[in-house]
């Protein structure tokens, strides 16, 4: 029996690697799962202020690759109307009540979206983990009772003026989602922003957030949930959905 | 006695007109300086209460402890009623509602398109409600440059040297991009009616004007209330009135646990203890407020020694002018004590001309004085252009106030010093006896 141990471990050393992937088949796997050709999606924000108070925003949104997306939103009644077109590292936003594009850009794309913990460009990132960040695996641990990779992500060399320069993520070992997040500056030390996928859904082949929640750290509020009320994948979307002239539509 | 005295002092020159200019100059020069220094004073803290503070200032105790970040998000509630309480309550007093808010200004072309945006800061008052006092506090009719005063809802006054950065004319629609109390973002459109110069170099290069009902409604504030100001009815902010209401009101009015506590360390107290109520109001006096008692100590102090330095060395010029008044009339003196003329009546003699000289001279010093005051009130010195990068809330015109003080002092260097001086000089008299007196006299 001792000789045929070694035999039979070696045998299966080629499956014992394949169940470990490395930090970038892992993030590849991310991608893969989070980020779309094309979308459409309705979805619902719950702010709780500094006050203590809910404010629910609904919004429905479409997407086409990485870089190009478009956010109505449908409720309260004060914010209806109101669009938000990304065009590469370019946010249009239109308000019926002032009849007004307007280009949101640089560090104002870092500003909360409607008192939220959602920046604008937390809002509308549909980019890939892979092309931004090098990847480590750093441990494993269960979170929510699911058992995770623990990734450190660092920014590529090259790849300036990004908000969230290091994060830490604990990947579902199977569902690869990244379920817990937290967002780093560029010292690495300075936590900006947490991140939770609390709750998830099958579409097709594909696992999916069904709630997020966000927390500014430097923000007094009491956090933001995201909650993905419905969404289509590999939609026919018209290009003229994504122009500045459809906002005023 | 008097009639010689007069005719003694009108014949020679040397005993009246000299010491009467010396006088005057130095009592005119006392009374303008003290008016001056007082209209700085005043200057600054009429402007703080005016656009800043009132002389009271009621916010919740949350909004008062980030204040610098003007967090409208922790406004009072129920503004309507506080508002209502503090006139049947506190009536004495004038009470206005204020927002402060931030935002960038964005200027459009025919498109709708941006064609200029800054970064502005903005005031909201009660431009149409039935209470004028606060508009009128403002003056907005004297700095009115370009346009009118608003009219209608929607309706802005824009400092005329922003507009004249941004491009912007009177009858434009202008867009005010800021965030709601909620934090939405808010884009609101607004007509510039009017092109205003508040003379205060900060506020010219980023300030509008707008409605309290145009902001809340901007802002979606509803009817929460930022901030309340109180103002006496008196134009001067009195501290100890200011004091004793503040206490009055917060003992009434706020957080009892709060109040039980350092309520000057307001982050500390609102961090670690979630018993307070963080939206109760609580009352500042402007000199808190303002975080001017500090600097208000320091100034008025100085204030009074550089009057004191003033009045003392104008005391100098003035007892050495009767000292040498005396002493120049060394021999004069001997000559009336040896026809017989007592040491006292000689001595009084002296006194009462000095006296008589003190007071003409501070009589005539104190009405120039008054009068280089009254024209530096009502037109002032410029210093625009020294001001014009200024972060400070400097007026840009510096005026001097004539204030009752002003009326009187004089009279410290102008009589007092003189006299003190003469009779200083005096006492020399009385002390020579008649044998070194007619050996003086030989020589």
């Amino acid at each position: 029996m001792k000789y045929i141990l070694p035999f039979l471990m070696l045998g299966a050393m080629p499956a014992m690697l394949m169940a470990q992937p490395d930090a970038a088949e892992i993030l590849r796997k991310i991608d893969k799962q989070m980020v779309t050709e094309s979308a459409e999606a309705t979805a619902t924000m719950v702010i709780t202020n500094r006050r203590g108070r809910e404010t629910r925003i609904t919004s429905r949104s479409w997407s086409k690759g990485e870089t190009t997306s478009l956010v109505e939103y449908l409720s309260p009644a004060r914010e209806k109307g109101v669009k938000m077109l990304r065009m590469k590292d370019v946010l249009w936003m239109y308000t019926p009540q002032a009849d007004r594009v307007i280009q949101i850009s640089g560090h104002m794309l870092r500003q909360s979206v409607s008192g939220s913990d959602l920046s604008y460009e937390d809002m509308v990132d549909n980019g890939k983990l892979l092309d931004i960040y090098d990847a480590a695996i750093v441990g494993e641990e269960d979170f929510m009772d699911r058992p995770c990779y623990v990734l450190r992500l660092r920014a590529k060399e090259g790849v300036d003026d990004i908000t969230y320069a290091q994060r830490k993520v604990w990947v579902d070992k199977t569902r690869y989602l990244p379920l817990k997040e937290e967002r780093y500056a560029k010292n690495g030390t300075t936590l900006l922003k947490n991140f939770e996928i609390r709750e998830v859904m099958k579409i097709g082949n594909r696992w999916y957030p069904k709630e997020m929640y966000f927390k500014d750290v430097l923000a007094k509020g009491q956090g933001t949930r995201y909650i993905m009320d419905d969404i289509k994948f590999d939609v026919e979307l018209p290009a003229y959905l994504f122009t500045k002239a459809s906002l005023r539509e | 006695m008097f009639r010689f005295l007069m005719k003694g002092m009108l014949r020679d020159k040397h005993r009246s007109l000299m010491p009467t200019i010396v006088v005057t100059l130095g009592v005119f020069m006392t009374v303008a300086m003290f008016a001056y220094m007082k209209g700085v004073m005043g200057d600054m803290l009429n402007n703080s209460a005016r656009l800043e503070s009132g002389h009271v200032k009621i916010t919740s105790l949350a909004y008062r402890a980030e204040v610098d970040i003007l967090p409208n998000d922790l406004a009072m509630e129920d503004g309507p009623q506080m508002m209502a309480m503090l006139r049947q309550d506190y009536p004495e007093l004038s009470w206005s509602e204020r927002i402060k808010f931030g935002g960038l200004l964005d200027a459009f072309d025919e498109n709708r398109e941006t064609r200029a945006q800054i970064g502005v800061g903005g005031i909201g008052i009660d431009l149409f409600g039935s209470d004028a006092t606060d508009r009128d506090r403002w003056d907005l009719k004297s700095g009115l440059r370009a346009g009118t005063l608003p009219q209608n809802p929607g309706d802005i006054l824009m400092a005329a040297q922003l507009a004249g950065n941004m491009g912007v004319h009177v009858g434009e629609e202008v867009t005010l991009i800021s965030s709601t109390v909620n934090g939405s973002m808010s884009l609101q459109n607004f007509h510039v009616v009017g092109l205003i110069e508040f003379g205060i170099p900060p506020m010219d290069r980023s300030m509008i004007l707008a409605d309290l009902n145009d902001v809340k409604m901007m802002l979606d504030m509803g009817d929460w209330s930022s901030e309340i100001l109180g103002f006496f009815p008196l134009a001067y902010y009195d501290d100890v009135l200011a004091e004793a209401l503040t206490d009055t009101f917060n003992t009434l009015h706020s957080d009892p646990v709060f109040m039980a506590n350092d309520t000057l360390a307001f982050s500390a107290n609102l961090d670690h203890d979630d018993s307070i109520d963080r939206f109760a109001p609580f009352m500042m006096s402007m000199l808190d407020d303002s975080n001017m008692r500090e600097y208000f100590g320091y100034a008025s102090r100085a204030g009074s020694i550089v009057s004191f330095v003033m009045i003392f060395a104008m005391g100098i010029v003035l007892w050495n002018t009767g000292l040498m008044g005396a002493i120049r009339r060394y021999a004069e003196m001997g000559l009336r004590l040896a026809v017989g003329e007592s040491k006292g009546h000689v001595y009084r003699s002296l006194l009462v001309e000095s006296f008589g000289i003190g007071v003409v001279g501070t009589l005539i010093g104190t009405i120039m004085g008054l009068a280089l005051g009254f024209y530096l009130q009502e037109v002032g010195i410029h210093i625009g252009d020294m001001m014009k990068d200024s972060t400070m809330m400097m007026p840009t015109i510096i005026r001097a106030r004539i204030t009752p003080t002003a009326f009187y002092i004089g009279f410290f260097p102008g009589v007092i010093a003189t006299l003190l001086g003469a009779g200083l000089s005096g006492l020399r008299i009385l002390k020579r006896d008649t044998s070194s007196l007619f050996k003086e006299l030989e020589t």
